[in-house]
C-alpha cells in the first residue's frame, strides 16, 4: 500500500470510525467505569472504586464472603436457556415456512414476504398485550381448549417461563426468517436434483447437502435472534412475572427503580461476556466445520 | 435384441403462467440400445431437455411408459432410478471435495470408505483427474468441472448415462477435444450415453444415432449419415447443417429411374415413389456443387474466405439464390465472376411436394 493509499484510506474509514467512537465505544466505556464504582445513595454513582458489583453477581453481596447466594447467576442461566430455546423454536419454525416460500411463484413469495414484516406496523407493547389477552386463564386460548373439552381446567401459561419463550419466539420469527430465506432461496436447484439423481433419498440429500450448504443463514439468523434474546426485557415483564424475569428485567430494575446504576452496569457487563464468549465458540464451531468461508 | 432404454407414448403438458397448455412431449416413442450413443437434438423448447429429465425422473411424464431393461420406471423419482445424469452446470457439490463429489453415489449407498476411495481413483483416472482428488470444485477450470462431472456421474456405473448439453459452457478448441473423449469414453465404459444438444455439428460427430426433434415430436431417428443426406422433412434438412432447398418437377417415370427438371437442368435420380408430374424439393448440400464450365449458370454475389474453403453466395440466372462451398484453389471464382454450377445426381435427395 503506498503512502496515499494509506492516506486515503484514513480519510475514508475516519467517519464511521467516529460513528462507532461516539455511539459504541463512549457509550460502552462509560458503563464499563460505572460497573466499577460505588453506588451512589439516591442513585447515580460516586466516584469511589468498587469491585464488588462483580463480586455480588457470582454470589457473594457486598463483600460478605460468607453468605454464598448464586441468584443471579441463576437468573444468566435461565436468560441463556430461554434464549436457546427461543433461537432451536425459531429454527423448526422458519426452516420449512422458508423452504416453502422459496418455490413460491414470484408474486405469491412478495405476498409472504410482506406478511412476515407486517407486525413491523404495530407496536410491540400492543402486540404483546395481545398475547396476555390470549394466554391469561379467561383467555382466548383456554376458552377455546375448555368449549372444545379438550382441557377441563384452565392452563397456568402466563406469568410462567413458556409464556415468555412463546413471546419471544413470536417476536423474533421474523429476525430468524429473513436470512435463513436468503441462503435457502439461493441454493442452487440442481444440486438437489444431481443429489437425487446420484441416487440419495431425500433426507441424505436434506443432511449432506441442503443443510450444509444452508448453515451460513442458519448461524446468520441463529445470532441475531440470540443476542436481542439473552438481554430481552420487556416479554418477560408483560408475559413472565416473577418466575420469567430475565437478566434484561434485572439490568432494567437496578437502573429504574433500585437506583443501582454500578451493579446495572456490571451486570450488562458480565452478559455481554457470556454472549460474546457463545459467538465466539459457535462460530469457531462453524468454522471448523467447514461451513462458513 | 431388447433395448435398454424403451420410451412409449410419452407425453407431458406444462401450463403457462397465462393459463395455455404446453406440450413439451407429445407422444414420443424412443429406444435405446445398449452401448449406443444417442443424440436429442433441436432447437431450444422442442422438448429433448424435458425428455432427459423424464428419463431422470425430475420430470414425471402425464403419459407413456418409461422402461429401462425391462423394468418399468414411470413414477419413481430420481434416486430410484439406476440412471445418472451430467448436467449443464456440472451441479458439482460446493462444500465437498472433488473426490467427495465424485464418491457420492457410493456414500449414499453406504458403500465402505476404503472401497470407495480406490472406486474414486477409478473414476478421476478414466477422465484424467487422478490428481486432483483433494482441490475443491471451486478451484477448477471449466474443463476439469466437466471431467469431474463426468467422474461422478460413472463412478457407480450405471448402464445408462443422460447427458444434458456438458459441453456447451466450454470454448471451442476444448468443446472439440472433449467431443473426442467422450465418444471415447463411451467406447471404453460401453454404457449407452443419451447426449442432448443444440448443436448439429456436435450431434454428428458423436451420435451413432440422432433423435431430430421439434415440438414435442420426433422428427427423425437416424444415422449421423441418414440425417444429413436422407433428411425426411424440410425442417430436418434446414436444422441440420447449411442445405439448399431447389423446387423440382418430376416429368417422366420409367422403370428405376425418373426424370426430373430441377433449375432448369434434366437430371436423372432413382425412381422410389416418385410419380410424373409430382412437385418436389431437392435438398443439395453447399460442398456438392461442383463449379465447372457447364450447368446451372449464375453470378458470385458474396465470397468468404474460411482458410481451406470458400463459401459463396451465388445468385443463378434463374431460382433462388445457392450457398456453396467450394476448395480454395487459384482458380476460385470471386465476387462478381460468372460461374457454372453442376452436381451429382446420386447426391440430390429429394422431398415430396413443393416448399
Amino acid at each position: 500500500m503506498t503512502r496515499h493509499e494509506r492516506g486515503l484510506l484514513f480519510v475514508l474509514l475516519s467517519p464511521v470510525t467516529l460513528f462507532l467512537a461516539v455511539f459504541f465505544l463512549i457509550p460502552l466505556a462509560t458503563i464499563a467505569i460505572f460497573s466499577l464504582l460505588t453506588p451512589g445513595l439516591y442513585g447515580g454513582v460516586e466516584w469511589s472504586f468498587y469491585h464488588w458489583n462483580y463480586g455480588r453477581i457470582f454470589g457473594w453481596a457486598d463483600g460478605i464472603i460468607e453468605i454464598f447466594e448464586p441468584v443471579y447467576l441463576q437468573i444468566l442461566w435461565r436468560s441463556l436457556m430461554l434464549a436457546a430455546l427461543t433461537v432451536i423454536l425459531c429454527l423448526l419454525i422458519c426452516y420449512p415456512v422458508a423452504f416453502w416460500v422459496a418455490r413460491l411463484p414470484q408474486k405469491w413469495r412478495m405476498f409472504f414476504l410482506f406478511l412476515i414484516a407486517l407486525p413491523f406496523f404495530a407496536s410491540l407493547i400492543v402486540r404483546l398485550y395481545a398475547w396476555l389477552l390470549i394466554l391469561k386463564p379467561s383467555g382466548l386460548l383456554n376458552s377455546f381448549l375448555m368449549t372444545l373439552g379438550v382441557i377441563g381446567e384452565p392452563l397456568d401459561i402466563l406469568y410462567t417461563p413458556t409464556a415468555v419463550v412463546l413471546g419471544m419466539v413470536y417476536i423474533f420469527v421474523p429476525f430468524m426468517f429473513l436470512p435463513l430465506f436468503s441462503s435457502i432461496d439461493t441454493l442452487d436447484r440442481g444440486l438437489i436434483e444431481a443429489s437425487g439423481d446420484l441416487g440419495a433419498r431425500p433426507w441424505q440429500t436434506f443432511f449432506k447437502v441442503i443443510l450444509p450448504l444452508t448453515t451460513p443463514g442458519i448461524v446468520g439468523g441463529s445470532v441475531i435472534v440470540f443476542i436481542p434474546a439473552v438481554g430481552n426485557f420487556i416479554v418477560p415483564d408483560v408475559l413472565g412475572g416473577a418466575k420469567g424475569l430475565m437478566t434484561g428485567n434485572l439490568i432494567e430494575q437496578q437502573f429504574l427503580s433500585s437506583r443501582n446504576w454500578p451493579f446495572g452496569s456490571a451486570l450488562a457487563m458480565v452478559i455481554m461476556a457470556v454472549v460474546l464468549t457463545v459467538l465466539i465458540l459457535f462460530g469457531s464451531r462453524a468454522r471448523k466445520a467447514g461451513v462458513m468461508t | 435384441m431388447k433395448p435398454l432404454l424403451e420410451i412409449r407414448a410419452a407425453r407431458r403438458i406444462f401450463t403457462t403462467p397465462e393459463g395455455r397448455n404446453i406440450a413439451a412431449l407429445d407422444g414420443v416413442d424412443l429406444s435405446v440400445g445398449d452401448g449406443e450413443f444417442v443424440t436429442l437434438l433441436g432447437p431450444s423448447g422442442c422438448g429433448k431437455t424435458t425428455l432427459l429429465r423424464a428419463i431422470a425422473g425430475f420430470e414425471q411424464i402425464d403419459d407413456g411408459t418409461v422402461r429401462l431393461d425391462g423394468a418399468d420406471l414411470t413414477g419413481l423419482p430420481p434416486h430410484r432410478r439406476p440412471v445418472n445424469t451430467v448436467f449443464q452446470s456440472y451441479a458439482l457439490f460446493p462444500h465437498m471435495t472433488v473426490a467427495r463429489n465424485v464418491g457420492y453415489a457410493l456414500e449414499v449407498q453406504g458403500v465402505s470408505r476404503t472401497v470407495r476411495m480406490a472406486e474414486v481413483a477409478e473414476a478421476l483416472d478414466k477422465v484424467g483427474m487422478a490428481d486432483l482428488g483433494t482441490r475443491s470444485p471451486g478451484q477448477l477450470s471449466g474443463g476439469q468441472r466437466q471431467r469431474v462431472a463426468l467422474a461422478r456421474a460413472i463412478v457407480a456405473k450405471p448402464r445408462l448415462l443422460l447427458l444434458d448439453e456438458p459441453l456447451s459452457a466450454l470454448d471451442r478448441n476444448l468443446r472439440q477435444q472433449m467431443q473426442f473423449e467422450l465418444k471415447d469414453l463411451q467406447h471404453r465404459l460401453g454404457i449407452a450415453f443419451v447426449f442432448v444438444t443444440h448443436d448439429q455439428e456436435e450431434a454428428l460427430t458423436m451420435s451413432d444415432r440422432i433423435v431430430v426433434m421439434r415440438a414435442g415430436k420426433v422428427e427423425q431417428i437416424g444415422s449421423p449419415r441418414d440425417i444429413y443426406r436422407k433428411p425426411k422433412t424440410r425442417f430436418v434438412a434446414e436444422f441440420i447443417g447449411e442445405t439448399n432447398l431447389l423446387p423440382a418437377r418430376v416429368n417422366r417415370v420409367g422403370g428405376d429411374t425418373a426424370d426430373i427438371v430441377l433449375a432448369g437442368q434434366a437430371v436423372t435420380v432413382p425412381a422410389g415413389n416418385l410419380r410424373a408430374e409430382m412437385a418436389v424439393t431437392a435438398v443439395i448440400r453447399p460442398t456438392d456443387f461442383i463449379l465447372g464450365s457447364h450447368g446451372i449458370a449464375g453470378t458470385v454475389r458474396r465470397a468468404v474466405y474460411l482458410g481451406a474453403d470458400l463459401h459463396l453466395k451465388i445468385t443463378p440466372d434463374d431460382g433462388p439464390e445457392l450457398t456453396v462451398v467450394a476448395r480454395d484453389t487459384s482458380r476460385a471464382p470471386g465476387e462478381g465472376d460468372r460461374v457454372h454450377l453442376s452436381f451429382d445426381p446420386a447426391q440430390v435427395h429429394l422431398l415430396e411436394g413443393a416448399q
